[in-house]
């Protein structure tokens, strides 16, 4: 099992949600974020005061898939989260030991 | 339509005369005493038309004065409780509305009770007396010293809806740091130690800056020195005394929520009109030369911060649009009644740049946290608008000296921009004495600022016990 966590664009978060269902993915959470990596912040400017904010809105996606679903899910998000631009986000991958479904104790892979 | 209803009687008496004429001619000896009737009857007819008139009148400004009042309320709540509460920090929204609210139910008391009595009762140069404590003898009839066509009460809660606002600006500089209770007492003593004598020197009758019969004799249509200045500097000097907030500036302490400044500094605007228009007193040809103008400097003032911030910092903000039509307001509010149109326009232009000069670049200058710029927008603003008032007043629109009686400059009457600048200058004397007396008492007795865990945490969760968004239900 393999957790995907993928920080994205919020205006992207539709396109990859489609193209992760359309891939057989169907569970995710989602959460909102603030965050940076090689992006620089913008700035604001109240009564002359320069603010700047280098904390910008993203998205983050969590899901847990099966071993095999690892490239399709890749390029489900790439696909539709590409702009080619500084800011579309990253992909983290890690390994998952254990998955318990709450409602009934099922363990693995089938709980996903 | 009502000077149409005002004729009718008078109509019907004259023409009712050419016919009982003819009837007498035939009883030559009656004709001396009929002819007395006629002029009795005629005499009558008068006295109703003018009784008429009187009523009409006085319906008229009664209505526009009541609605007046109602919209200078709305100027303190919800318009300047939104236009501050937006630009603090999401933890003090709700604290920093309170304090505008405050002033609306502790000013309305002490008001009542020796506040109205202390600003327009007869007393000496300096305050009123006692005469009207307890609103006595202030009833339903006119008090002809201030307003003689409408009931006194109209112009007690007139005259009460503008003392609220006023310490309810200062709450601007000391955002986001000071007790409930220090901020309740410390405005509420505001109100009669600067706020009632300021009014009396300037409005009250006897008083030392009243324009008619005044020993200076100052022009301040609609409280451009009572309310601006001593708001403005007395915000000054709190700041100064209370100290910054804890991280300022290193910390960025931006606006929560420009849409409630937005909606706030709206809401200001068309209070205003009350605010200024309403000062004629009257439904009269001046509150429409005052609400003309109050509107073109709002408008133009917008224009002048916009233009300076843009060149400064590169993009016309919205916060900068609204700031700058608060301080065309302000500025406009000593002259509103005063000035003509174009004038009016200039100096909300003039008052956009200073402003703005004053908020980006004295403050940061001398580094004071003047948290809302309650200084640099009504101290300053009031303070360029007294002083152009006695530039642009002209008895054209307003013959306050007299028929035909240079008023301003632009009359040819410049000594009046001296008599400004004393009445500037007095202002900013009260409001420091004033403020630092009751500063110092508040601070040694309750205490000003609350603990640094406390401004940590936000004086909503603080000092009322609630949030002004709760994000888990």
């Amino acid at each position: 099992m393999l957790k995907i966590e993928a920080i994205l664009q919020p205006s992207k978060l539709d396109a990859v949600k489609d193209a992760l269902l359309e891939a057989g993915i169907e569970g995710m959470t989602i959460l909102e974020a603030r965050g940076h990596g090689r992006q620089k912040g913008h700035t604001e400017f109240y009564r002359g005061r320069e603010y700047t904010v280098d904390l910008l809105p993203k998205v983050k996606i969590e899901l847990v898939i099966h071993d095999e679903m690892k490239e399709k899910a890749i390029q489900a998000i790439v696909g539709a989260a590409r702009t080619g631009r500084i800011g579309d986000g990253k992909i983290f991958i890690s390994h998952i030991d254990e998955a318990i479904r709450i409602r009934n104790d099922e363990r693995g892979e089938t709980a996903l | 339509m009502f000077c149409r209803a005002l004729r009718t009687p008078v109509l019907a008496a004259l023409l009712g005369l050419p016919a009982l004429a003819l009837a007498q001619t035939a009883a030559a000896p009656a004709a001396q005493a009929s002819t007395q009737a006629q002029i009795a009857a005629l005499q009558q007819a008068v006295q109703q038309a003018q009784a008429a008139s009187a009523s009409a009148q006085s319906a008229g400004d009664n209505a526009w004065m009541l609605i007046s009042a109602a919209l200078v309320l709305l100027m303190t709540g919800p318009g300047l409780a939104l236009f501050y509460g937006g630009l603090v920090r999401r933890k003090n929204i709700l604290a920093t509305m309170m304090q505008s609210f405050a002033m609306m139910g502790l000013v309305t008391i002490v008001w009542a009770v020796v506040g109205y009595s202390l600003a327009f009762g007869h007393g000496n140069w300096f305050i009123g007396g006692f005469e009207h404590a307890f609103l006595r003898g202030v009833g339903l009839t006119p008090n002809t010293d201030y307003a003689p066509t409408i009931p006194e009460q109209t112009y007690m809660v007139y005259q009460l809806m503008f003392a609220i606002i006023t310490p309810a600006l200062i709450t601007g500089a000391f955002a986001e740091r000071m007790k409930f209770s220090a901020m309740a007492v410390f405005l509420t003593l505001w109100s009669l130690l600067v706020y009632s004598p300021m009014a009396h020197m300037v409005w009250g009758v006897g008083g030392l800056l009243n324009v008619a019969g005044g020993h200076i004799p100052s022009l301040d249509f609609a409280g451009g020195t009572v309310v601006h200045i001593t708001s403005g500097v007395s915000a000054l000097v709190t700041a100064l005394y209370i100290g910054k907030r804890i991280g300022y500036p290193q910390t960025a302490m931006p606006p929560h929520s420009m849409v409630l400044s937005f909606i706030g500094a709206c809401l200001l605007w068309f209070g205003w009109f009350g605010f200024n228009a309403g000062s004629a007193l009257a439904a009269s040809p001046l509150a429409t030369s005052a609400f003309i103008n109050t509107h073109f400097a709002a408008a133009s003032a917008a224009l002048g911060w916009t233009i300076y911030e843009w060149k400064h910092s590169g993009k016309p903000t919205a916060l900068g649009a609204i700031s700058g039509a608060v301080a065309g307001l302000v500025a406009i509010t000593p002259a509103s009644g005063f000035v003509q149109p174009f004038p009016a326009l200039l100096i909300g232009l003039i008052a956009g740049f200073f402003c703005s000069l004053m908020v980006f670049k004295v403050k940061a200058f001398f580094g004071y946290d003047d948290s809302l710029d309650a200084f640099g927008v009504h101290g300053m603003g009031g303070t360029l608008g007294a002083i152009l008032t006695g530039v642009f007043a002209t008895f054209v629109i307003n013959p306050i000296f007299g028929k035909g009686v240079a008023t301003g400059a632009i009359d040819g009457h410049w000594s009046q921009i001296l008599n400004q600048f004393a009445a500037v200058g007095i202002s900013w004397a009260i409001a420091i004495v004033g403020t630092l007396i009751l500063l110092f008492l508040v601070d040694k007795t309750i205490g000003l600022r609350v603990s640094a865990e406390h401004e940590h945490a936000g004086l909503d969760l603080s000092q009322h016990g609630e949030e002004g968004y709760d994000f888990n239900t």
